[in-house]
């Protein structure tokens, strides 16, 4: 409990704190300069145009991305759940592995399958008569990547959630549905994702906690560009903070992604409650 | 209706996905061993022309991998132990012990677990900093030592103690931290691992923390190695892949050794 209550609160607050004064490298080496300067610090990242880029970046990968993820999720663990699917476990291991994997690692594997001429991804496509795309080097296709990157990386986790929800869903609502005619996509719309709700409503709260963290993928990718491209909030509080260490700045950076994941949440919460009202 | 043609979609569909989840992990392998050069052409190889270990031995003798292999392997053991401890005590002091405000703290915990790490690491290494621990394993393991969703996981499971054993032992004379070695660990058991494993590979695949706060490459954990390598050496593809395989080897194994305990803890941690 103390622990966390040093390593943990403390460091929300501290970080509150520190939001509101101009710490920077002076300040690491002599406490005394430090001055409190109030909401300076989030007036001049709005006026920042780094920080709208990032702002929409982290969106665009949140909004785009998780949805896509928890799509993906969703239809491997209905495809693996099927009655007449062999060797369920088997194939339940092999899509939980990108998972497991480090991240770094599988960024790394992923700049190169990537790679516009190197990479198994433009071999494909041009097997299909598609020329080369540029993925990591073209502003517009960088997140794009890093989106599908993630798909790949992640959907074996939903997966297994959304498995276990598809277990509780008792058999007899299925029979009743399908002797009331009810076809497959009857069946899918109108018994499992009702039922599936409340695991849907959980998994996305994770999922987008999660996405909105995006960090080690453009940091081993991309560096943050093309042209900013992929700068995601967290990489750019690792660089204000880290690199330039304005640790004030970066402080409210960190800050405004706690926002968006408490308001993100609490939308989600709204939805589910006036859903079981 | 016929269950065949149906049984026949279904297992292809599933083959195909298991490729695609899988195609980048073997590309990577196969890369791995490829004689150096060889990635970089096209049309891009997917097997090796002959099998090298080459790229292994030049982490090994001219990168200091090995440094790296025992930093991550250290601090991932370790991290894990003293969590075990620390948050198997914790949940089940919050499941069976009765404290004063002992509800509403539970609740300010799970509260929080909306709260993004990212925030508490400025102050954090601005706090390793005072204490003198930047660019020590103990400020790299600070994080990782007390976890909300490990109290979590073990108060859910300590819940279903049953209170007569406890009394039972208290009745027996044995004091609390007796009833907890005999009586609650064995209980626990398999949520303690569930929490090991997750620990584990949590820590050893953690990224952003030992970037901040490890600034000496003598005490790089592997990712931050592999990152680094991969910056530096980004015409390298093969030893690149070696030391991708090379970092992902270890929790692959513990995955596969401890799956069972692994998804049980994706699942309890999902019933909220």
């Amino acid at each position: 409990m103390l622990l966390i209550g040093v390593f943990f609160f403390l460091p929300v607050i501290g970080a509150l704190l520190l939001s509101f004064t101009d710490f920077d490298l002076y300040a690491l080496a002599d406490r005394s300069v430090l001055r409190f300067i109030g909401i300076d610090n989030y007036v001049s990242l709005f006026r920042n145009p780094d920080f709208g880029r990032a702002l929409r970046n982290t969106f665009y990968y949140g909004l785009v991305g998780g949805p896509l993820s928890i799509a993906a999720s969703l239809g491997a663990a209905l495809l693996v759940n099927a009655k007449l699917s062999p060797l369920k476990g088997f194939f339940r291991s092999i899509y939980f592995a990108p998972y497991v994997t480090t991240l770094v690692a599988a960024a790394v594997i992923w700049r190169y399958l990537l790679h516009t001429r190197y990479g198994l991804v433009n071999y494909g496509l041009g097997a299909l008569g598609i020329n080369p795309v540029d993925w990591l080097g073209d502003a517009r296709w960088a997140l794009p990547a890093i989106i599908l990157m993630s798909i790949w990386k992640n959907f074996g986790y939903n997966m297994v959630i959304f498995v276990a929800g598809l277990q509780s869903i008792p058999e007899d609502l299925y029979e009743a549905a399908e002797l009331d005619g009810a076809g497959r996509w009857h069946r899918f719309r109108h018994v499992t994702l009702p039922m599936l709700a409340p695991t849907l409503g959980f998994v996305t709260i994770i999922t987008l906690i999660g996405y909105f963290q995006l960090f080690a993928e453009p940091y081993v990718m991309t560096q943050g560009g093309p042209l900013r491209s992929t700068t995601s909030l967290v990489l750019l509080m690792y660089e204000e903070g880290f690199r330039w260490w304005r640790m004030g700045m970066a402080a409210a950076v960190a800050f405004v992604l706690f926002g968006i994941v408490l308001v993100g949440t609490a939308i989600q919460l709204w939805f589910r409650r006036k859903e079981e009202a | 209706m016929s269950t065949r043609p149906q049984r026949i979609v279904l297992a292809a569909a599933l083959g195909v996905v298991a490729l695609l989840a899988l195609a980048p992990l073997l590309w990577m392998v196969s890369l791995s061993v490829m004689p150096g050069g060889e990635a970089n052409r096209y049309p891009p190889r997917l097997l090796p022309s002959a099998v090298t270990l080459e790229h292994y031995r030049t982490l090994f003798s001219r990168l200091d991998m090995a440094r790296y292999v025992l930093n991550s392997a250290f601090l991932a053991t370790t991290v894990t132990l003293i969590s075990v401890v620390i948050n198997g005590a914790a949940g089940y002091a919050f499941a069976k012990f009765h404290f004063k405000g002992r509800d509403s703290l539970y609740r300010l915990l799970v509260g929080s677990l909306v709260i993004p790490g990212q925030v508490t690491m400025l102050p954090l290494f601005l706090m390793m900093k005072q204490l003198g621990l930047v660019n020590t394993y103990v400020g790299a393991m600070v994080p990782w030592l007390a976890s909300i969703f490990g109290i979590f996981l073990v108060r859910q499971y300590a819940l279903s103690i049953p209170d007569d054993l406890l009394d039972a032992a208290r009745m027996d004379g044995a004091g609390e931290w007796q009833i907890f070695r005999r009586v609650v660990i064995p209980v626990i058991r398999p949520i303690l691992l569930t929490l090991a494993v997750f620990t584990f590979m949590g820590a050893w695949n953690d990224f952003l923390w030992p970037l901040i706060v490890l600034s000496n490459d003598a005490r790089y954990t592997l990712p931050v190695a592999l990152a680094n390598l991969s910056l530096e050496h980004v015409q390298d593809t093969e030893l690149m892949m070696a030391g991708a395989v090379l970092t992902i080897l270890p929790v692959m194994v513990v995955f596969i050794a401890m799956q069972r305990y692994y998804m049980s803890g994706i699942t309890a941690g999902s019933v909220k």
